[in-house]
């Protein structure tokens, strides 16, 4: 403690900060990928998915299975997507759907249970020693001297181009605009011939997909393990309350600003120690806009 | 049943359960008698988790964070003290849980339902994260192992816990804290909680500062957690940070809606239903029991929401 400002400043090379400026990016975008499929969730079906973190995680290791029988990174992140889709499809039909019109409060029960259950399957299946992600390229690109990995680049970009076809499919495609109506009025909905019950599997099913590609697209930067889901889910609830629930411009824009507070915290303290700078971020939304940091105030 | 009635029926069944609990470690064998006297500390922590989910209608997932501080202020007491006392580690570790609780009741409270439930657990972890990095202070991952103080009444006697007096030490405490609760619940402030519950919007609306309420019941369900992570500390002579990690407030959930909520005593029996399970279950699944335990937990949410308990009466009812 103690030490001036501008010392602490001088400490660190203009590289180092540029540098964890495009990896704050990264790991924000990957964060808006999750969160967005949990905000979606959230927004539309009243349904806090506690199991979305193991959807995340069970989706890295259909990619490892799928990537160790085919060879190909692409094919291994499709594969996983649809895979954990249809999870997510029949884990909403089973569990969810018998929970409609009850308590919304119910719903986190009942998905916790799932996490608790999908968790250990993963542990019990496939043992606790973390599995590897090949990366589909390992070339680097010089960036101030060091070495950066395109691969790191490519998944944000990736990243952006789904959470764009979300929206697109939103906006236009008939199911979205289905999906939309079903979010403003249930029942009006229903009265005008949606089919209520299966827009909400079908969303759900959105939500665990892009869950499943995050973790993919995500496994070559870290190990895939079973409780690797916990860490994520932590960190979209965060991202979901800081940016407002159920808005998905604002889950967006919350991801890459916790992902870029993070990696500037962590060129001063451990990464395990970054986490209380959002931490800190949740406390003052809640203290001074507890509808979210980039929601318009409530009148 | 008449008013009276049900008072001699509930006050009957008490004193039996009561009296049988007291005989319990005197003819079980040891392993039975440690893990009976589990259930009691975590049936506490379910029971202080109940007065917000079953009474006050918030589901809180912070609760292994007063659970866990009142662990870590025991093993304070215990290191720093000495010789350790005993009523010092309940006064330390009460100390820490209501600080704690304090704290997340003071920013958790202002948001409501699914909100609520969402930043407890991130308060929980951010206790988590402190206290598992914090190496010098909390041992971090290690946590922190001390000796079990003597039973003591200052100026009359000093006696070593056996598991025996332990256990009527739990149990002391448990009750003494069951029958508090349950005035608690039964007294003016436990009906506007109840009232919150049903109808925030009315409540305000009738003049009751309904956040200063919150805030006293998230405190009060804190210090019981707390007085049960006391408890537990005392009975294993260590505090680790896998009891502040938010799966134990999970567990505590799963007590409550197992056994029944808004009931008191349905946490209790929940826990001990919970704790069984896994037992059994862990002898064939090993570390894989909450496989089962979770199947069956999701099963109860959908098809019995009121609980063991809740199931029971509407049985013995018919």
């Amino acid at each position: 403690m103690g030490i001036p400002l501008d010392e602490l400043l001088q400490a660190i090379p203009l590289e180092q900060l540029l540098i964890q400026t495009v990896n704050g990016i990264v790991t924000g975008m990957i964060l808006a990928l999750v969160a967005s499929g949990l905000t979606l969730i959230f927004g539309i079906m009243d349904v806090v998915n506690f199991a979305h973190g193991e959807l995340f995680m069970l989706g890295a290791y259909v990619g490892v299975i799928t990537l160790a029988a085919t060879g190909n990174f692409w094919v291994a992140l499709i594969v996983a997507t649809l895979t954990i889709a249809l999870l997510g499809a029949a884990i909403h039909v089973t569990t969810l759907r018998p929970l409609l019109g009850r308590d919304p409060l119910t719903t986190i029960l009942a998905t916790f249970g799932i996490s608790l259950v999908l968790q250990n399957y993963a542990l019990w299946q496939f043992g606790p020693v973390a599995r590897k992600i090949q990366e589909p390229f390992t070339g680097h690109f010089t960036l101030f001297y060091l070495d950066y990995p395109w691969y790191r680049l490519v998944i944000a970009l990736l990243s952006a181009a789904i959470i764009g076809a979300l929206w697109l499919f939103l906006k236009f495609g008939t199911y979205g605009i289905w999906i939309r109506a079903t979010t403003q009025d249930r029942v009006m909905a229903q009265a005008m011939g949606i089919p209520v019950p299966s827009v909400l599997t079908v969303v759900f099913a959105i939500g665990a997909g892009m869950a499943a590609a995050s973790g993919v697209l995500f496994g070559p930067l870290v190990g895939v393990n079973h409780a690797m889901g916990l860490d994520w889910v932590l960190k979209a609830f965060i991202v979901v309350v800081v940016g407002g629930m159920g808005n998905l411009g604002g889950s967006i824009a919350a991801s890459i600003f916790i992902g870029l507070l993070e990696s500037y915290a962590s060129l001063w303290v451990s990464p395990a120690q970054a986490v209380i700078f959002s931490f800190v971020v949740l406390i003052l939304t809640l203290l001074f806009r507890p509808t979210g940091l980039f929601v318009p105030t409530p009148k | 049943m008449s008013a009276r009635r049900v008072v001699v029926v509930y006050w009957t069944a008490f004193s039996v359960i009561l009296a049988l609990l007291i005989v319990a470690p005197l003819v079980l064998p040891e392993f039975w008698r440690r893990f009976l006297t589990e259930i009691l500390i975590w049936g506490l922590l379910a029971m202080s988790s109940d007065i917000l989910i079953g009474y006050a209608g918030m589901v809180s997932f912070g609760h292994s964070a007063f659970f866990g501080l009142g662990m870590y202020g025991a093993a304070a007491a215990l290191l720093l003290v000495k010789p350790p006392d005993l009523w010092l580690a309940i006064l330390y570790g009460l100390i820490a849980a209501a600080g704690v609780a304090a704290f997340v009741a003071y920013f958790a409270t202002r948001l409501r339902d699914i909100y609520f439930a969402i930043t407890t657990l991130i308060f929980s972890q951010i206790f988590y994260v402190i206290i598992f990095t914090w190496t010098e202070v909390t041992g971090g991952e290690n946590g922190l192992t001390f000796s079990r103080p003597a039973l003591a009444i200052p100026g009359l006697f000093s006696v070593p816990f056996t598991s025996e007096t332990l256990h009527w030490f739990v149990l002391a405490v448990v009750t003494a804290s069951y029958l508090a609760l349950r005035r608690i619940t039964q007294s003016p402030f436990g009906m506007v909680l109840q009232s919150i519950r049903e109808n925030e919007a009315r409540t305000r609306a009738i003049g009751y500062p309904i956040e200063r309420y919150k805030i006293g019941a998230v405190m009060l369900s804190g210090l019981f957690a707390g007085l049960a992570g006391v408890l537990y500390a005392i009975q294993n002579r260590f505090a680790a940070p896998d009891f502040v990690f938010f799966l134990i407030s999970g567990e505590v959930i799963i007590f409550n809606v197992i056994g029944g909520i808004g009931t008191l005593v349905g946490p209790i029996v929940g826990a001990a239903f919970f704790l069984l399970l896994r037992e059994g279950f862990s002898r064939f699944f090993t570390e894989y029991y909450l496989i089962p335990v979770g199947l069956i937990f999701i099963a109860m949410v959908i098809f019995m929401p009121q609980g063991l308990l809740g199931f029971m009466r509407r049985w013995l009812n018919q």
